[in-house]
């Protein structure tokens, strides 16, 4: 113990306790290595609790001609063909095993008639594949993590900001943080740390993330030297609520869709006729995301700046049985009757493709003893991620992270930690008390998401992303500045988010620099200044990396298996019929 | 802070932030509760007027129910009643939701939630005696299954009446109606019990795993439907008892004429 | 745009008082969206969990005008209009600081609970009427409000002797799993103080997840406790059969 920061010692810390964090934590401890699990909320809160419709697995339960082949192909026709070929050909063949898994820790899935996991249909999979528990599927998958885990021995602290990942010479070495109750700091020394950080939605105003989605992964991980892949591609879903304002962004489950709900102007036209005509409104989520976008934008939408979603053609009987908590929450929070009305809906941001880039196999990023798994990772899902397959990767690669990392420390010696860069941390964090005139940290936070949300929302060009870059410049200075002039270190929200605006920052100024880079249109990466997809685009991912203080964007090619060819081929082959 | 106080030491009977009227619904139930039971006491020490037989009737109190004292030939010091009350009695107070309903309103253990308890010395819940013998409901549901039969026999006698030839003919009297509902009325209550939900299937963990689960599987699946509305089965049968004692009282006393509807002869 | 006046805690384990915060009502607003206002606009350093903000994760519970609720779904037009606001934080856990409590024994509970135990030949084909009743446990979102309204807790403070309405939960999804070998009735009856309910049904009450916590868990719990060692026939059978206590175990 020392006076001003207390230390822990493990084999393996996990920032992170959603899905991917339990999940790399239960393997880790279980290879009998002693392991921490960090999250900034309490544990059982994290926002995997928010996935509604499932978990997306070749089980073949429902669909008995359905193989990890195909979930395969559907995966990366889905990502618009930048995804790791690799992590998706894994993903694809170990999500029914991972399944399966869940259930023997005690998840209790939806059950066909002969006592199988019931399976569901969504956008962009080919049969039905999304095990589920009505639409809190993602509560599911915690609670059983979560049991499973603190049964097994793994060390959780609860309520932990890590600030900086420290580093002995080119590895890391730990972390320090501060624990949220008491604003005292803290010091892990490990011989691994696993990133599980999740998503970075906060950057914009409409979204679907909670207050921890600050992208802390993202920002610890390129700072601590790894890669940041395929960042221009952030998923706006196509329906989140507009109104009240309270809960704009509140996601609206696809499922709503999947059951026959239309999607309508202000005019009564069902627009989706001119955008997709084929696939109406199960079209993928960027196609439908951009056409409620411009509806809205020339003058179609509803009152409150959304489109209407309809599902009261299905009777009220049928609704409240498919869609309960879509039922309640509309019902509760927004006054609206779904079996007689329809709802306002309009894109929220919700899911980011881009991540630390790492191994497929191991979880590994460049940078020795430091791995990473789940939405904080990119590469899985290319430039548009399916729905149900983001539960599916924590699992899968959760645990393949956890393994990385537990072969990794069973080798590794023991971290030796630079007091000087533990100074350096606490300074920063005890920075942000008394200074004068300081920059308030809610302004700064609101002008970072009115301009991500204006200027690097669903349709980008490039007049608005260089003035965004400009501002995230600006908003960099004043972040210098920034800081609380009153309270004190106990549970301080206005100090935390002092810290997480640092990381904000960072994920903004990635997002907004390789969106400007990739000069075409593809999945999620929309630009108005190049409408059409391009060849040479469409074989290479960017790469985000640190550069002294700036930030370094260059193109590299898209990882690809020779074995996985044959399957590919055969899906573009499909797909052009 | 010098001048603060700490809200989370505060405790005592009534002390609350809540701002609704909370102490109404105990005052009810304890009102209710106090009613019946003067009345029940004071119709069951009567030990008359709980049989009508006027104009051919047959209505029996189902205070008075069965009439044991005429099996045995018993002569006793009190009311038979008192033979009988008891089962239903046990029923009643061993039964989850009146437990839950005095507990409340008689005991303020607690008398609404979130609302402070006066002091109790130790709180030992049902683990200790005398409410450790709550656990014995289940046996109090055969009793009163019984005693229910018994009160259905009532009732469709009540539904006979005797001529002046000594013959019986089917019709129905107003009493003959009032002893029916009342016998409904504590059928739902009975069989919503939930020692019997837990017996018929909820000691289960699968329903599908054997022919006699799956049958289990369906009764548990009725009983559920009757237990999730107890509370407002175990009030209108816990009225119409006493109201059908009242009726059948006031008509052995002359008091109220029993209409009869129809009599087939 | 109307202005209601909140009146929040303010304070932590060594003292405090209600603090009045004027708050502009936007229509539809909830509590916690005073909450955030109030934190941007004049206390910046005011504590409070959230997380989703659409009662799914059980981040927010706070005791609104005296009611354990969670704030993210606690409509101000469902308040008395011609009154303020009450935020206080859970009474039943430590108070740590402003809104935000020390549930930290929640987390201890949960680990006295041996887990979910399949046999090594479980098959685990269940049809849904088999895991209906799971199901309906397995809904909740440890939001902690049962915990905070049960008077065993709240007004006994009997935590070392008492699992709690959520933890009885816990236990019934597992007892009832069709593929579950466990027997954890002694644990309910002795640490989990399952007999220290009496069954008063406040937990059903504030439950966001609407689980009928004390009919579907605590009653069927308490009757397979009665059936293993309060039913006397039962327990003069299993003399007479030489069974010991192991005989009155759940059927399975």
């Amino acid at each position: 113990m020392n006076d001003k920061y207390e230390t822990h010692e493990h084999d393996v810390i996990i920032i992170g306790a959603g899905g991917a964090g339990l999940r790399a934590a239960i393997e880790c401890s279980a290879s009998g290595l002693k392991t921490a699990l960090i999250c900034k909320s309490l544990l059982g809160k994290a926002h995997t609790v928010m996935a509604e419709g499932g978990i997306a697995a070749a089980l073949a339960n429902v669909d008995s001609q359905d193989g990890w082949q195909t979930h395969f192909q559907d995966t990366i026709f889905g990502g618009k063909y930048l995804n790791n070929w690799r992590m998706a050909e894994l993903h694809a063949r170990e999500a029914p095993e991972r399944v399966r898994e869940l259930e023997r820790w005690g998840a209790v899935f939806d059950r066909t008639p002969e006592g199988k996991i019931l399976q569901r249909a969504f956008g962009g999979h080919t049969y039905k594949r999304l095990a589920h528990v009505g639409d809190r599927t993602g509560l599911e998958l915690i609670r059983t993590l979560q049991d499973k885990g603190i049964h097994q021995g793994i060390d959780v602290y609860m309520e932990c900001t890590i600030t900086r990942l420290l580093k002995d010479g080119e590895r890391v070495c730990g972390a320090f943080g501060y624990w949220r109750e008491t604003g005292r700091f803290v010091v892990f020394k490990a011989k691994a740390v696993v990133l599980a950080t999740g998503g970075l939605g906060r950057c914009y105003k409409i979204t679907s993330n909670s207050w921890e989605g600050t992208g802390d992964g993202h920002a610890l991980g390129f700072e601590a030297g790894a890669e940041l892949l395929d960042m221009e591609f952030v998923q706006f879903h196509p329906t989140g609520m507009v109104w009240p304002p309270g809960v704009q962004g509140l996601l609206v489950t696809e499922a709503v869709r999947g059951e026959g709900g239309m999607l309508r102007n202000n005019k009564g036209e069902r627009f989706m006729e001119k955008y997709d005509p084929k696939r109406m409104e199960l079209s993928t989520r960027d196609v439908v995301a951009r056409a409620i976008y411009t509806e809205v934008k020339e003058g179609r939408g509803s009152p409150h700046g959304g489109c209407f979603l309809d599902i009261s053609h299905r009777g009220a009987e049928y609704v409240k049985k498919k869609l309960p908590s879509m039922y309640h929450q509309f019902k509760e929070l927004a006054d609206v009757d779904i079996t007689r009305e329809p709802m306002e809906v309009g894109p929220t941001c919700h899911y980011a493709m881009g991540g630390l880039k790492v191994a497929a196999e191991t979880g590994a990023t460049r940078v020795p003893g430091l791995f990473a798994a789940g939405e904080c990772t990119g590469g899985m899902n290319g430039a548009n991620r399916l729905g149900g397959n983001s539960l599916s990767d924590l699992v899968v690669f959760g645990r393949r992270a956890g393994l990385g990392a537990a072969e990794y420390a069973k080798t590794a010696s023991a971290p030796k930690v630079d007091a000087a860069a533990i100074e350096s941390a606490a300074g920063e964090m005890t920075g942000f008390f008394g200074r004068s005139g300081a920059e308030d940290p809610y302004k700064l936070h609101l002008d970072l998401q009115n301009t991500m949300q204006s200027l690097v929302g669903i349709f980008r060009e490039e007049k608005d992303l260089t003035a965004a870059i400009t501002k995230l410049e600006e908003f960099k200075q004043r972040a210098q500045n920034v800081g609380v002039v009153e309270g004190q270190r106990m549970f301080n929200p206005g100090w935390h988010l002092c810290r997480d605006l640092h990381n904000m920052l960072i994920c903004a100024e990635a997002i907004a620099r390789a969106a400007l880079r990739r000069q075409e249109s593809r999945g999620a990466h929309s630009r108005l200044d190049f409408p059409q997809y391009d060849n040479y685009w469409g074989e290479h991912n960017l790469l985000v990396t640190k550069d002294g203080r700036q930030m370094k964007v260059e193109a590299c090619p898209v990882v690809k298996t020779a074995e996985l060819q044959p399957l590919v081929d055969d899906k573009k082959a499909k797909e052009k019929k | 802070m010098a001048e603060s106080v700490s809200i989370l030491e505060h405790k005592g009977f009534g002390v609350t932030q809540r701002r609704d009227n909370w102490w109404i619904k105990p005052l009810l139930v304890f009102i209710g509760l106090s009613a019946f039971g003067v009345y029940s006491t004071w119709a069951a020490w009567q030990g008359d007027n709980f049989l009508f037989t006027g104009h051919g009737a047959y209505y029996l109190s189902p205070f008075y129910s069965p009439q044991v004292q005429l099996w045995f030939g018993l002569h006793l010091p009190f009311s038979f009643a008192f033979l009988i009350l008891w089962i239903p009695l046990g029923f009643r107070a061993t039964c989850y939701y009146y437990r839950k309903t005095y507990y409340r309103a008689f005991f303020a253990d607690p008398a609404a939630c979130a609302v402070g308890e006066p002091k109790h010395r130790h709180y030992h819940g049902e683990r200790k005696f005398p409410f450790i013998l709550q656990n014995i409901h289940r046996y109090f549901f055969y009793l009163a299954t019984i005693v229910l039969l018994f009160l259905w026999y009532d009732a469709a006698r009540a539904f006979f009446f005797r001529s002046a030839a000594g013959h019986l003919h089917f019709g129905v009297g107003v009493g003959s109606l009032v002893m029916l509902i009342n016998v409904m009325a504590l059928s739902g209550f009975s069989f919503g019990c939930n020692s019997l939900r837990h017996l018929v299937g909820g000691k289960l963990d699968c329903f599908s795993c054997s022919r006699t689960a799956r049958a289990r599987y369906k009764i548990w699946g009725k009983v559920s439907i009757l237990n999730l509305r107890h509370a407002e089965w175990a009030w209108v049968s816990l009225f119409s008892v006493g109201l059908t004692d009242l009726y059948i009282r006031l008509c052995a006393m002359g008091t109220l004429p029993d209409v009869r509807l129809f009599i087939i002869k | 745009m109307s202005t209601r006046v909140f009146k929040v805690w303010r304070g932590d384990s060594a003292g405090g008082k209600f603090v009045d915060y004027q708050v502009d009502v936007q229509e539809g607003m909830v509590v916690l969206d005073a909450i955030h206002q109030i934190q941007r606009q004049h206390a910046p350093d005011l504590a409070c969990r959230w997380n989703c903000k659409a009662a799914k994760c059980g981040s927010c519970s706070a005791e609104i005008n005296g009611k354990p609720r969670l704030m993210c779904k606690t409509r101000l037009d469902g308040l008395p209009v011609d009154q303020s606001v009450n935020v206080a934080p859970m009474k039943s856990f430590p108070l740590i600081r402003d809104l935000v409590t020390d549930i930290s024994w929640n987390y201890t509970v949960n680990k006295k609970i041996p887990p979910f135990t399949p046999g090594a030949d479980a098959t685990f084909l269940m049809r849904q009427r088999d895991v209906d009743r799971v199901q309906e446990f397995r809904k909740c979102i440890e939001c902690f409000l049962c915990q905070d309204v049960c008077h065993v807790l709240r007004e006994h403070d009997l935590k070392p002797q008492f699992f709690g309405p959520r933890f009885l939960v816990r236990v019934a999804s597992l007892e009832m799993h069709p593929m579950d070998t466990l027997d954890r009735l002694k644990l309910l009856k002795d640490e989990g103080g399952v007999g220290l309910c009496n069954i008063t049904k406040c937990c059903t009450e504030v439950c966001p997840e609407e689980i009928h916590i004390t009919d579907n868990a605590i009653i069927p719990l308490k009757e397979r406790v009665v059936d293993k060692y309060y039913d006397p026939l039962r327990i003069v059978l299993r003399v007479l059969m030489g069974t010991g206590q192991d005989g009155g175990a759940a059927e399975k």
